[in-house]
């Protein structure tokens, strides 16, 4: 007997909510560093405030053992360009990267990320992750450094992407938080931040969140604030029926849509990616080549071999070309780097021309991906020791697959049957994208050189930063903007909390709990919201349509959603998050009206603005609310890199960076 | 407390029936092996979603209340003491696309098929 139904069909009273409830109680706390979101980046910017003599808070939405996008392990360390073995500089990579971005990177996120990313792993690797291979598993393979035990991934030359053991991660920083007695405060989803007089615009002071199991109210006063929460979520696709399993589905923009309200002022909203919703697989557990599973050979039915090319389009010959950069070629970016692809940093592939020559017949469907084609070290290596502690790869693909049966020694694991269009990218597992099915961008919180915000007192890491990164960045970022904020709040003043704000928030946050049922629930609200989102915010965007899209979700918010009804305190959490699924959307349509031309670079398509990347378009828009009404304004896209700050990375990084 | 009727177990038709709303899709998403699990509610603290919600029988495995907004992420099995008490299962629009070939006997097998092959007893590596 496991679930509710077998549970209620045998004549048991319904079950009552299992913990207590606690509506309307609040429990203050004060502290000098809050930090919100216990992820990887909350928990590095925690531990290093708390490192530099702060008292630290940490509210997290779920359980920090394990919370988190990056919270059930990881298996790359990307941008560890200061390990001993890295032969590409921070600069050199820092460089490369926003120059393939088309600049719409954020500089010193990504410099930090080069920076420090190796720093960040070396903490981790005292708290107890497994960095190098300590036992010689892999002795004498190309991605394998003898001394340091180092293991590569993707480029075997250049070495500033490396393999890990990260399926302990979480409890590792967890346990390091405990050690340093940082107060960790776990199921609290944040729902506003404090400010001085409770004004837009002003001094953050807090924050104040709503506990998702008694749904009691926590109110943080605090001298600095570090916004470490997750990329939104929910927001134009939404099914718990049938829906993707790749990202944390409690990520929905609170800490974008808290920021936003507070006046905070952000970059690169108007930015969203096609997806593929439901319509994706079990994430790197059918036959892929991408990522995790890069270099894997494919076979089509009859056992012929795709070929993997490089950037000239030549074919490659042997395996282990696919781990080099070409001839000439400096050094390549990993996937999961998230930049666009070019020349200069082009990561071997498969044939690009995969759709059309399935389509043409030479080759057969299914494919296969054929781990026994490659040398053992090889395979081991991507399934052993990548899938085997990849986030949420570990348990629902090592573990669900070799229990099955499945030994990568022996078995070809089959590549999902699709449309042939679909086979334009070796990230089978995703399955083929929905035009108007959008996935978050990279928009965020604009920063300067402090990791600070437009907002005094509020701080930023990871995901909450505009532009792109991954789990090092997150790491590398937390640790950074944790020792900002710990030398903020060292000398800031004591800050002051505006009860009027915390009674107009509290009444706002439990109106779900009075509404009558004949309103309608947080599922049926948020496929509502994105529905919003899908056809008038999707691919294909106009001044028209946008404002009518802001009318339709202005309505939402005093119609369907100011009655929706929760039952206990998760429905409550729920309802609440679709508030800020809607301030989300809000903010990226906002952004979208104010980008008057489209721009591949952007993934941004306007009906009314068809010229792609005109120059005079190429700047950074930024956004922030004013007295509760929308400002645009600008930024030139190598800002941090103008007066007042130092021409190089490296000047500014030296005179900000506290280490 | 005793089970009056004989729901879930096989062979036996039921001889109540209640009114229910159609059960959550994904529907179990998690199961628990009951002569395994002893109720420590461990996995309950840590899942990220609170799918799992303690049992009000002391000593029992917890009850699956939100399968529908499970991630899949696997922590509740990494955090449980006792191997083998809880089982994820994909759900059914995802396992029956996870496929593997045996590449000398062209063998076909899925995830969830009827008489699967003996498990890989091989663990990850580290």
């Amino acid at each position: 007997m496991s679930t509710w139904h077998e549970y209620v069909q045998r004549d048991a009273p319904l079950p009552e909510w299992p913990y207590p409830i606690r509506y309307g109680e609040e429990d203050a706390l004060v502290t000098d560093v809050l930090v919100l979101g216990g992820g990887i980046a909350g928990c590095h910017a925690a531990i290093n405030a708390r490192r530099r003599g702060a008292k630290v808070v940490v509210l997290e939405k779920e359980a920090t053992k394990w919370s988190g996008n990056g919270g059930a392990g990881v298996d790359h360390w990307l941008s560890a360009c200061t390990n001993p073995c890295s032969q590409v500089t921070p600069e050199e990579l820092t460089d490369r990267v926003m120059a393939d971005s088309g600049g719409y990177d954020c500089g010193p996120l990504r410099y930090v990320n080069a920076r420090e990313g190796w720093d960040a792993l070396l903490d981790c690797e005292r708290m107890g992750v497994r960095i190098r291979d300590l036992d010689g598993e892999f002795e004498g393979a190309a991605f394998r450094d003898p001394e340091t035990q180092l293991l590569f991934a993707y480029d075997y030359q250049s070495r500033c992407d490396l393999r890990v053991y990260g399926h302990n991660m979480k409890p590792s920083l967890r346990s390091e938080l405990r050690r340093l007695r940082v107060k960790v405060v776990d199921r609290v989803m944040v729902t506003a931040l404090l400010t001085a007089d409770g004004a837009q615009g002003k001094r953050v002071v807090g924050a104040l969140g709503i506990h998702t199991r008694t749904g009691a109210v926590y109110i943080v006063r605090a001298k600095a604030t570090v916004l470490a929460t997750g990329l939104p979520g929910r927001v134009w696709s939404f099914s718990t029926e049938y829906r993707p399993t790749f990202r944390d589905p409690n990520l929905t923009g609170d800490g974008v849509a808290v920021a936003w309200e507070a006046g905070a002022e952000f970059a690169r909203l108007e930015e969203s990616f096609p997806d593929s919703g439901a319509f994706a697989y079990l994430p790197y557990g059918v036959g892929n080549a991408h990522n995790t599973w890069h270099g894997c050979p494919i076979v089509d039915a009859n056992g012929k071999e795709v070929p993997w090319v490089d950037r000239d389009g030549t074919e490659l010959r042997t395996a282990a070309e696919r781990f080099r950069p070409s001839p000439g070629q400096r050094f390549m970016v990993g996937h999961g780097q998230r930049v666009p692809a070019s020349y200069e940093n082009h990561v071997k592939e498969l044939a690009p021309d995969l759709p059309q020559r399935i389509a043409r017949g030479e080759f057969v469907l299914p494919l296969y991906a054929d781990l026994s084609r490659l040398p053992a070290t090889e395979r081991r290596a991507i399934f052993g020791l990548m899938v085997g502690n990849e986030g949420k790869t570990r348990i629902p693909v090592y573990d669900a697959l070799t229990r099955a049966g499945f030994d990568p020694d022996l078995d070809m694991l089959q590549v999902p049957v699709m449309d042939p269009a679909a086979y334009g990218h070796a990230n089978f597992w995703s399955g083929m994208a929905v035009p108007h099915w959008r996935q978050w961008g990279c928009g965020g919180l604009v920063v300067d050189w402090d990791l600070r915000t437009s907002l005094e007192g509020l701080y930023a890491a990871g995901g909450a930063v505009y532009g792109a990164g991954a789990h090092s960045s997150a790491a590398a970022s937390g640790r950074y903007a944790g020792r900002k904020a710990a030398a903020y709040a060292a000398t800031a003043p004591e800050p002051r909390v505006d009860r009027a704000r915390v009674e107009g928030e509290k009444a706002r946050a439990y109106a779900p709990l009075r509404q009558s049922r004949r309103s309608i629930g947080w599922k049926e609200l948020n496929a509502g919201i994105c529905r919003v989102m899908q056809d008038y915010c999707g691919e294909h965007k106009s001044e028209r349509t946008l404002r009518e899209g802001l009318r339709l979700l202005q309505g939402l918010r005093e119609s369907e959603a100011s009655t929706t009804f929760a039952a206990n305190p998760h429905e409550l959490t729920r309802a609440l998050e679709c508030r800020s699924i809607i301030t989300v959307g809000e903010a990226v349509m906002h952004a979208s009206l104010a980008r008057r031309a489209s721009s591949a670079l952007l993934s941004f398509t306007r009906l009314d603005y068809p010229t792609v990347d005109p120059p005079d378009w190429q700047k950074l828009l930024v956004a922030k609310l004013v007295d509760g009404k929308v400002a645009v304004g600008e930024l030139p896209l190598d800002y941090h890199l103008r007066p007042p700050y130092a021409p190089t990375y490296e000047e500014n990084y030296r005179a900000h960076c506290d280490a | 407390m005793p089970e009056r009727t004989s729901f879930g177990k096989a062979g036996a038709v039921p001889a109540k029936a209640y009114m229910v709303p159609n059960p959550p899709t994904p529907n179990r998403a998690i199961d628990f092996e009951p002569d395994l699990c002893n109720g420590c509610n461990r996995c309950v603290e840590i899942c990220r979603s609170d799918v799992l919600m303690p049992n009000p029988e002391k000593g029992k495995p917890p009850i699956v209340l939100y399968p529908d907004e499970c991630w899949y992420c696997g922590t509740c099995v990494l955090e449980c003491p006792r191997p083998g008490a809880i089982t994820l299962l994909h759900p059914l629009n995802q396992s029956v696309s996870v496929i593997w070939k045996r590449v000398t006997t062209g063998e076909v097998y899925r995830m969830g098929m009827l008489n699967p092959p003996p498990p890989n007893p091989r663990p990850p590596a580290g």
